[in-house]
């Protein structure tokens, strides 16, 4: 292993050239494993200290038909020793294992850019699955790239032709061929995917070393190969010192509601029912049940989020994943939570809609449907985070939001960052904010307790525990008298509970920050966002501003309530533009709330997220 | 400092005996101290009352502190039914009962949980979650009120309603062949069914009492006469006046005997189950079965649900076996004793992390 660390240091100096970032395509059937090739090379360039951001884009067939467009699975990464915010938007080295991964991916490769091609793959049948007439290898239309025309299956092959191993799994180890070319160019060394090797294929010892051995064939295949230019390098970036992980977005979510049931000393319940592209946090709760987790994968949506409810009756720490058509069928029992003001925490990852729309893509567009798709009038807290790595954070700020305040909070995610990866820094325990849950009343209070009593501040009741002697009591989704929890049709009581309500979540205004901006402080144009289009936005307003430009980002994580300072915010600058993946749901409710400003919009809808050169274009425009 | 907070240990058989906070003697309670000082709100005549009195009857007999006990309902008439309770009640959404009480139920494996609900709200809206609740054999007690009608909408068919009945939705007869819940259940893989009428408090409370004791989901049927929109539906089997020579009173160990006479009984012809009459054609006692709901073969118990004539009553399936909450609770604490991770510090820190 180390012999291959050595490979590194010794290639020339000259040889390199130094990019302060890079982006890098993965692309092949859904069967090659590029997901896995693409991570390898963004987990070990993070070893190397570089900041990194991933994008997988595979698509909803398991398994399409070999060789077909709609089969194409791809995953970027971006590297670099400057921040680095999003997975990138163009393409600088394409590696495309068919023709239909070829045909998917060539839009997003500029002219003289470089595009690695498995040439054995480009075959008539092949060709003809992928769409094309004629080879585009062969026809001059790309001309203008740096096109590398490996023999990659055939080498493949021959590295392990000694080794008895079966067709499939000969074939299988292409993406590895790949991987060590890729890592040639960009000076990594190949220790740290073998030892991953080593630990996939422990008790295969025979895969094993066929896996790596045409990982090492790749990468010397590269070194000598006269068509590679040259090798590039990506120096390690700035980033503040600490212990640092990779982290996914639906991980780091997991993680973050762990890492409350510690801090309250609250049981952690998940009810849940697998949809894509939530159910990576069951799944990754379930793994964790050493922590004493209980993971309740039920029988649908609504029983998900039913025992969430019935859970936190009983006093645990209850949450309900899900994805879009999963919140609509959770939308009545939310409507309960909020009416027996219990602590439920409702994760929404979005993806594109309606209906069943784009399981597997990005959108924002369940904004509305968080806010107001429940019947009557039924407030509860949203909150988005807006990073893969920020998602521990809000997690567990959804948690100390719903137990402290005893109301359901919606935690927006989206497939964006709950897909990507990102490097984390990793805070202990003992760090984190204290939550405090509602506390259960005093044993001498019972004589007379009732359910609706509240905190003053807060106007949280208290919580009250089945189990507990003399706190007997009955909550249920009728209208109840304030206190004492009785049914009660009473019109004039019924508007005071709407009210109070209300004023439960507003009042949450009060105990969490202010919104920051990014940027300018005030001026000319201030730009909106909120949840997962942050990196798209920060890197554009960031090199807009450093250009000299008046512009700054307000990024909002905190959706119900807003901020209190929002309208002060506003006030600062000449132009507000409002940037979601939706037809403009934030700003229907920034008008709504803050008529007096105008809101211009930037909106896209389709299924992927901003790039940085289109909002730098749409921004230097709004300045002129 | 801040520990795992691992999961209550259960405590499977025997759970009258202990509590949850205290274990101090357990107070003696008369059925007045399961009753809430909310105003009854069912119609005068209802069989609802019946079952209320039963069970704040049964409870005072199941050994358990009041604070153990759990309420749960869905939506319709038999759903009120938690806020007459003087016990820990929840009031959920029309059929999701049973998914609130699976949540209670597993945040706290102690309690004793009940879910209340209708032939409407269980087996229509919320069949889905009956089926599963069942098939996990998850350690709840589930009292369907089955009146053959949906009272609180006032006058529908309901999932129990047969064909030909005139109901507001159906004013030319019902059209929909109906869902017999015994054998709902037992197809559902379920380990406790009992069936009693709403007349007879007696055996009602003490049926209460096995469906508490048994380990596993109860499922109790208790056939409940509406007297608004559907009076009288059950008369034919379950009237005073009829009821000794139309209902098999199913008592565990015991020869399945009926009649006013005691002289008529149940065999089993090769085919199917048959009433026949001791001393006629040959028949003798021999020739009569004994019921076992213990057996853990459910085709017995299947055939008896079918029964039209004479009507089964009292338990006709109750076999131990393990419950979801127990599997879960074992696999839980084996999982947080092994586990080399002791704070959620240690699973941060844990892998591939680097140094910046």
């Amino acid at each position: 292993m180390s012999n291959d660390g050595h490979m590194v240091a010794e290639q020339t100096e000259q040889a390199k050239i130094k990019l302060d970032h890079v982006v890098i395509r993965f692309a092949g059937d859904s069967g090659d494993g590029m997901q896995l090739t693409g991570s390898q090379f963004s987990d070990t360039s993070a070893m190397l200290g570089n900041d990194i951001a991933t994008f997988p884009n595979y698509p909803a067939e398991i398994r399409a038909p070999e060789g077909s467009i709609y089969g194409v699975s791809g995953f970027q990464v971006h590297i670099g020793e400057v921040e680095i915010s999003t997975p990138g938007d163009d393409v600088d080295v394409l590696v495309a294992m068919n023709p239909a991964a070829l045909k998917t991916n060539f839009s997003a490769v500029p002219k003289g850019k470089t595009i690695i091609v498995d040439i054995d793959e480009f075959t008539s049948k092949n060709l003809t699955r992928a769409g094309y007439d004629q080879n585009p290898l062969d026809d001059g239309s790309l001309d203008s790239y740096v096109i590398i025309k490996a023999p990659i299956t055939q080498l493949s092959r021959e590295s392990i032709k000694d080794m008895g191993l079966d067709n499939t799994s000969m074939n299988r180890t292409r993406n590895m061929f790949a991987l060590g070319m890729v890592f040639w160019m960009f000076s990594r060394p190949l220790d740290y995917t073998i030892k991953f090797l080593e630990k996939k294929f422990g008790n295969k010892p025979n895969i094993f070393e066929a896996n790596v051995k045409v990982l090492k064939a790749g990468y010397h295949y590269a070194e000598t190969l006269e068509l590679l230019p040259s090798a590039f390098t990506v120096l390690p970036a700035k980033m503040t010192e600490g212990t640092y992980r990779i982290i996914m977005g639906n991980t780091a979510t997991a993680w973050g509601f762990l890492a409350a049931a510690e801090k309250s000393g609250k049981q952690l319940f998940l009810g849940s029912y697998p949809i894509t592209p939530a159910s990576d946090i069951l799944h990754e709760l379930s793994a964790h049940q050493h922590f004493g987790v209980v993971t309740f994968q039920a029988e649908d949506e609504i029983a998900g989020v039913c025992s969430a409810i019935g859970a936190a009756f009983t006093g645990d720490l209850a949450i309900t994943t899900t994805s879009g058509p999963g919140l609509a069928l959770k939308s009545e029992a939310i409507g309960l939570a909020v009416m027996t003001e219990l602590p439920i925490i409702v994760v929404d990852v979005q993806r594109g809609g309606p209906s069943t729309g784009l399981p597997t893509k990005t959108e924002q567009a369940d904004l509305l449907q968080a806010m107001y798709g429940r019947n009557g009038e039924c407030p509860v807290i949203v909150i988005a985070p807006s990073t893969p790595a920020n998602c521990f954070d809000f997690a567990y700020e959804a948690s100390r939001l719903a137990m402290e305040h005893m109301t359901p909070v919606i935690l927006l995610s989206d497939g964006y960052i709950a897909n990507g990866s990102a490097p984390w820094r990793i805070r202990s325990i003992k760090e984190m904010q204290p939550i405090n849950p509602a506390p259960a009343p005093a044993p001498e209070a019972a004589a007379d307790w009732m359910p609706y009593l509240r905190n003053p501040d807060t106007l949280a009741r208290q919580w009250a525990l089945p189990g507990t002697p003399g706190f007997e009591h009955r909550i249920g989704g009728l209208e109840k008298e304030d206190f004492t929890g009785h049914i009660s049709y009473d019109p004039e009581n019924h508007e005071h509970m709407v009210k109070r309500r209300a004023e439960k979540v507003k009042r949450v205004e009060n105990y969490i920050p202010e919104q920051q901006i990014d940027g300018a402080q005030s001026g000319d144009l201030l730009v909106v966002g909120w949840g997962g289009t942050y990196g798209s936005l920060i890197t554009a307003v960031k090199s807009l501003h450093e250009e000299g430009k008046s512009i700054g980002l307000a990024h909002f994580n905190y959706l119900n309530p807003l901020p209190r300072n929002t309208r002060e915010v506003f006030s600062r600058f000449k132009k507000i533009v409002i940037c979601e993946l939706n037809m403009g749901q934030f700003a229907t409710l920034l008008r709504s709330e803050f008529p007096d400003f105008q809101y211009l919009q930037y909106n896209k809808v389709q299924g992927l997220p901003f790039t940085v050169l289109e909002l730098n274009e749409h921004f230097s425009g709004l300045l002129k | 400092m801040h520990g795992i907070n691992t999961k209550k240990s259960l405590n499977t058989q025997n759970s009258s005996t202990e509590t949850n906070n205290n274990m101090s003697e357990l107070p003696t309670y008369t059925f007045k101290d399961f009753a809430s000082d909310q105003e009854v709100r069912w119609c005068p005549g209802c069989g609802d009352y019946v079952i209320l009195r039963a069970m704040q009857k049964a409870l005072p007999m199941m050994g358990r502190r009041r604070e153990d006990f759990v309420f749960v309902s869905g939506i319709g008439c038999s759903s009120r039914f938690p806020y007459y309770m003087n016990t820990y009640g929840f009031h959920g959404i029309h059929g999701r009962a049973p998914a609130i009480a699976t949540g209670v139920k597993l945040a706290n494996p102690k309690l004793s949980v009940w879910v209340i609900t209708g032939d409407g709200d269980g087996l229509a809206i919320g069949g889905n979650h009956m089926i599963h609740a069942i098939r996990r054999n998850i350690d709840l007690n589930i009292i369907l009120f089955n009146n053959k009608i949906y009272g609180l909408t006032k006058g529908q068919f309901s999932p129990t309603s047969d064909i030909g009945q005139k109901t507001k939705s159906s004013p030319y007869g019902n059209t929909q062949r109906p869902f017999n819940f015994g054998e709902l259940t037992v197809g559902s893989a379920g380990q406790f069914y009992a069936r009693v009428p709403d007349n007879n408090p007696n055996d009602m409370a003490d049926i209460f009492v096995a469906a508490e004791k048994h380990h596993g989901t109860s499922v109790v049927e208790v056939l409940q006469n509406c007297v608004i929109f559907n009076d009288g539906a059950f008369d034919s089997m379950v009237d005073k006046s009829v009821r000794e020579d139309m209902l098999l009173y199913l008592k565990q160990g015991e020869k399945m005997i009926f009649g006013k006479e005691k002289n008529k009984g149940i065999r089993f012809n090769g085919r199917q189950l048959e009433a026949v009459t001791i001393g006629e054609n040959g028949i003798t006692e021999a020739d009569i079965l004994v019921h076992d709901a213990t057996d853990p073969n459910p085709s017995m118990h299947f055939m008896l649900t079918q029964l039209q004539y004479p009507l089964p009553v009292g338990v006709i399936r109750s076999v131990d076996s393990s419950t979801f909450e127990e599997l879960v609770d074992t696999q839980v604490s084996a999982s947080v004793q092994k586990s080399k991770f002791k704070s959620v510090d240690d699973l941060l820190f844990s892998g591939e992390t680097y140094q910046v």
